[in-house]
């Protein structure tokens, strides 16, 4: 489920030490050899080990004035361990070889102590052994190089900027992340990777304060898996409408121009009539539709029960595949699973036990193909090895099944957003992220937005306030009527997916063009206290 | 050992502010001890054992400061982690409001800390999760939980001369429990400061009763309807509310602002049977006495029979707006009465009686509009009595308004948010005109 504010951070560290280069890798390999045979010694018949060192700046601004600059750094262990048949994880930020080996031997422990209520014992999808290689963010600059004046003063441009468009108040941030994470297992693996990932955002705030009303509109950012050079905007990214949106680079003082102006139009924009309308859905909102109705229902593990008592389960039971004829939506509808999209936020190398990344489809032509596993549940779906999509937060969270980039693809033939409205007679034209909600198997979810337009016998004639969408996930995809060409197809982002016990967060991209969905129900959510 | 004692953590602090050269210095440090264990399925999934333990260092000079932080205790590492803040806070911006750092206060002990919890061991987490999973197998149904217990201690010391230390404990537990036909769900969850008061297995028997009476839930149209809400439930919607921020009511974007202009403190905004307050020396839900700001936390009224009696000042917002500052809650007690959640049901004529709500999101900030749904046992009542299950609804309703249509208040009992995890004392509530807009096929 996505969290509603932004992930905590670890302690903070200044920006100079966040240039040091981390332990060097052969010190790593040795620890984690000293992790591997500790745990073995103590009877483990598998164990897998992550060395982590997590950086996160964050940059806070509101108005005229710098909140708060923080550095965090997290380092530290996290050792996995298969013990009579059940898993096992400890972590410590001590890292001696003499605390390195007590994290395993405390791991056996735990898996030992939780084999006595085991249920049956784990199957691992086998795994072979890459030796030692690496993988990394293919970045152009390295968010942490960049001064801290550079970016206190892009977005204090920012806000100046809003200001003198006449916004009430308006919040600027930049965050970035750098994780750092060498892992290694009894299978032979020694995987160094360096991840990097950035989100710029703003939200600006109109108030009127007579009538005491208030509208926000948020930026049309996404957080993205680059450096700093997803804010060196280029015409080529830039792409023309009622409001500029973003493919690979992102202006930030043009969209906050936007924002300021469109802020003032919602506090005056009429107010929805509830009923049936097209909805025409740009891929700053869809990804998050994508994200909910089609990303979470196809986790295995949701499917089979284990997030049952947080997250939930899914209505894409294993019969459904099975079938192979599950109409989960329009044949219009093509989804799949990526874990090498250059840009998203979930492109990674090697996943976090060991296993090479890649894409593969989960919706063909409409109908359910496949899941998302890893691999202690490849078996279940008589896979010989796992799809690569298994993740911890940090070196302090055990890993477990998150999701990929899970994408729209685009329509074969060529359709732009305009020929899309010129054939809309009652619709309406959505415009990024808003609020979103959907319940824990997935069938039934509301979503908000950012800006809304009404389109009335194929014009677009003015802006709306108090719209929101409640579909059933299955009637939304099949009332998916047309999808625009590839020259539209953008991705959009979650930066802190929360799943698991504890909740962990994960970074994960959906991409899509703009699409169409007919006669969908639309609620207004004006309320008076 | 990250958990240190109050002579130890002030050791480490003293021996730190001894090496700052800043006009102002403060250091924090904590550490957490722990471990948990999820089953699904009726077996174990993962378990984990974490330790960890942490200093802050935050320098000022004039109105610029920075944070630099290390894990590693040796007097090198100690030295640089003060030199590191102090080269940073040098070149941040100056932040115009800054406030000073707090002169010496005492601060009264919290009361969170049971050695009992301190105690758990892998082995106690699996004893407690063995009896859950026995009941759920006797019952033909399927278990999916979670146990987590957090030992934890935070310090604090800064140039001035103020010192702060505070240690706690804490159990959370939670359990779903569905059929294997997946037509039946139900869900319990409990958090403590002390582990004796967790019974596992009495919570997954309720839960268990639950499934199995939800089993062939019947469709009736959304729309209006008098709902009592459990406290797992009450306390998952209202926890959206308690952030009774002045500075955002008196920005104009809040439900507390006054159309106008200036904030709602003083109005009557929800119900007379509403109070809510925070209590860090309640018993049954302990707090922490103090916070960073250096501020000592005390019993705080912030809904008083429905007007709202205080809103949370920072000391920069305090002193803009020439009032006393006053510290945001460390917990959060609502008042009830005496009646039971089967009181409650009895005195109902129709209405829908409500285990848990999900997935709980913002619409309009405006009015506080939420949206989320129920699960896990949501039943239909009838002349004081439940009749049967019904199938789960979408609501659109707002705390606020929901506060304004209370009915009646029952018993207040510690509960846990399913979201934050965090506990509040809340009774069960009788809600009358609860929106629900749509029906899920969800179970």
């Amino acid at each position: 489920m996505m969290l509603p504010e932004m992930p905590a951070f670890a302690r903070s560290i200044d920006p100079m030490a966040a240039l040091y280069d981390g332990i060097d890798v052969k010190v790593k390999k040795q620890l984690a050899d000293v992790a591997l045979n500790a745990a073995r010694a103590k009877g483990a018949s598998y164990a897998d080990v992550r060395i982590g060192r997590y950086l996160n700046q964050a940059i806070i601004t509101r108005e005229n004035r710098v909140q708060n600059i923080a550095n965090t750094e997290s380092q530290g262990v996290g050792i996995r361990v298969i013990a009579n048949g059940c898993w096992g994880f400890a972590a410590s930020n001590n890292m001696t070889k003499e605390d390195v080996a007590k994290t395993a031997e405390r791991a056996v422990a735990v898996a030992k102590a939780n084999a006595k209520i085991q249920a049956e014992p784990v199957q691992l999808a086998p795994q072979k052994g890459f030796g030692e290689v690496s993988w990394k963010t293919p970045i152009e600059i390295n968010a942490f190089e960049v001064p801290i004046k550079d970016k206190t003063d892009l977005l204090l441009s920012v806000n100046a900027a809003a200001k003198a468009g006449g916004a009430s108040f308006i919040n600027s941030t930049c965050f970035a992340v750098n994780e750092q994470k060498y892992f290694a297992s009894t299978d032979g693996s020694y995987i160094d990777q360096d991840i990097h990932r950035i989100f710029p955002s703003f939200v600006v705030t109109k108030i009127d304060t007579a009538s005491g009303k208030f509208q926000s509109r948020k930026s049309l950012s996404s957080p993205v898996g680059m450096g700093y050079e997803y804010l060196n905007a280029r015409p080529q990214d830039k792409v023309a409408g009622i409001v500029t949106r973003y493919k690979d680079r992102y202006d930030m003082l043009e969209d906050v121009k936007s924002a300021t102006a469109e802020a003032n139009q919602k506090i005056k924009a009429k107010t929805v009539e509830p009923g049936k309308y097209d909805l025409i859905l740009d891929p700053s909102h869809l990804w998050l539709t994508i994200h909910e109705s089609v990303g979470h229902p196809t986790e295995l593990d949701r499917v089979l029960g284990y997030e049952a008592n947080y997250a939930g389960t899914s209505f894409l039971t294993l019969d459904k595949w099975e079938s192979k004829k599950f109409q989960f939506g329009s044949k219009l509808v093509n989804v799949v699973a990526d874990k090498l999209q250059p840009g998203s936020l979930g492109a990674v190398g090697y996943d976090d036990e060991g296993v090479k990344c890649k894409k593969w489809d989960l919706i063909s032509d409409g109908v359910l193909v496949n899941y998302q596993a890893i691999r202690d549940q490849a078996h279940i779906i008589g896979l010989k090895e796992s799809q690569g999509c298994c993740y911890a937060q940090s070196w302090n969270d055990v890993q477990f099944q998150r999701m990929a980039n899970v994408s729209l693809q685009p329509g074969k033939t060529k359709l732009s957003v305009d020929d899309m409205i010129k054939n809309t007679e009652k619709g309406i034209y959505i415009i990024g992220d808003g609020s979103f909600s959907i319940d824990q198997q997935r069938y039934n979810f509301q979503f908000g937005g950012q800006t809304f337009y009404e389109i009335k016998n194929s014009k677009i004639i003015g802006m709306l306030n108090d719209v929101a969408y409640q579909a059933n996930t299955r009637e939304f995809w099949n009332s998916c009527v047309a999808i625009a060409d590839e020259s539209d197809y953008r991705l959009g982002g979650a930066f802190n997916d929360g799943k698991g016990q504890p909740s962990q967060s994960n970074a994960v991209s959906h991409g899509s063009a703009t699409t169409r969905f007919n006669g969908v129900s639309v609620i207004n959510t004006a309320r008076k206290i | 050992m990250a958990i240190l004692t109050k002579e130890e953590a002030q050791t480490i602090l003293k021996k730190v502010l001894g090496f700052s050269k800043a006009d102002e210095c403060e250091v924090g440090l904590s550490g957490r001890e722990g471990g948990n264990i999820r089953y699904a399925r009726n077996g174990v999934s993962t378990a984990g054992d974490i330790s960890t333990l942490g200093l802050a260092v935050t320098s000022t000079f004039g109105k610029k400061s920075a944070t630099s932080t290390i894990d590693q205790f040796d007097d090198l590492s100690l030295q640089t982690v003060v030199k590191r803040s102090e080269e940073l806070a040098r070149l941040a911006p100056e932040n115009p409001e800054h406030m000073p750092l707090q002169g010496p206060q005492t601060f009264p002990d919290g009361i969170g800390y049971v050695p009992a919890t301190a105690a758990i061991t892998p082995d106690t987490r699996a004893e407690a999760v063995a009896k859950s999973i026995q009941v759920c197998k006797d019952a033909k149904l399927q278990a999916a939980g979670f146990l987590e217990n957090t030992t934890s201690f935070n310090a604090f010391m800064n140039s001035k001369g103020l010192f702060g230390y505070d240690k706690d404990t804490d159990v959370i537990f939670s359990v779903t429990t569905r059929n294997a036909e997946g037509t039946a769900s139900g869900y319990a969850a409990r958090g403590f400061n002390d582990i004796n008061k967790l019974d596992t297995l009495s919570a997954t028997k309720v839960a268990a009763t639950k499934a199995n009476g939800s089993k062939g839930a019947k469709a009736i149209e959304p729309g209006k309807y008098t709902v009592i809400l459990e406290p797992v439930a009450a306390t998952y919607m209202l926890e959206n509310m308690f952030r009774f921020d002045a500075r955002q009511a008196d920005e104009g974007r809040s439900f507390l602002s006054k159309p106008g202009g200036g904030t709602r403190l003083g109005e009557k905004l929800m119900d007379e049977k509403v109070t809510i307050y925070s209590d860090p020396y309640n018993t049954e839900l302990p707090g922490n006495t103090w916070n960073r700001d250096g501020e000592k936390l005390e019993k705080t009224t912030w809904i008083d029979k429905g007007v709202v009696k205080n809103l949370s000042y920072s000391r920069y917002w305090a002193e803009k707006k020439g009032v006393k500052p006053v510290p945001g809650p460390s917990n959060i007690i609502m008042e009830g009465g005496t009646a039971s959640l089967d009181d409650l049901i009895k005195s109902t004529e129709r209405g829908i009686l409500v285990s848990r709500l999900w997935y709980i999101r913002l619409v309009d900030a405006q009015t506080l509009l939420l949206t989320g749904l129920t699960r896990d046992g949501t039943f239909y009542i009838e002349n004081g009595k439940i009749m049967y299950p019904v199938k789960n609804f979408r609501f659109n309703e707002s705390p606020v308004i929901m506060l304004n249509n209370v009915e009646a208040l029952g018993k207040p009992e510690r509960s846990i948010s399913v979201e934050s995890y965090r506990s509040y004392l809340i009774p069960p509530m009788k809600i009358r005109d609860f929106t629900f807009s749509s029906l899920s096929d969800a179970v």
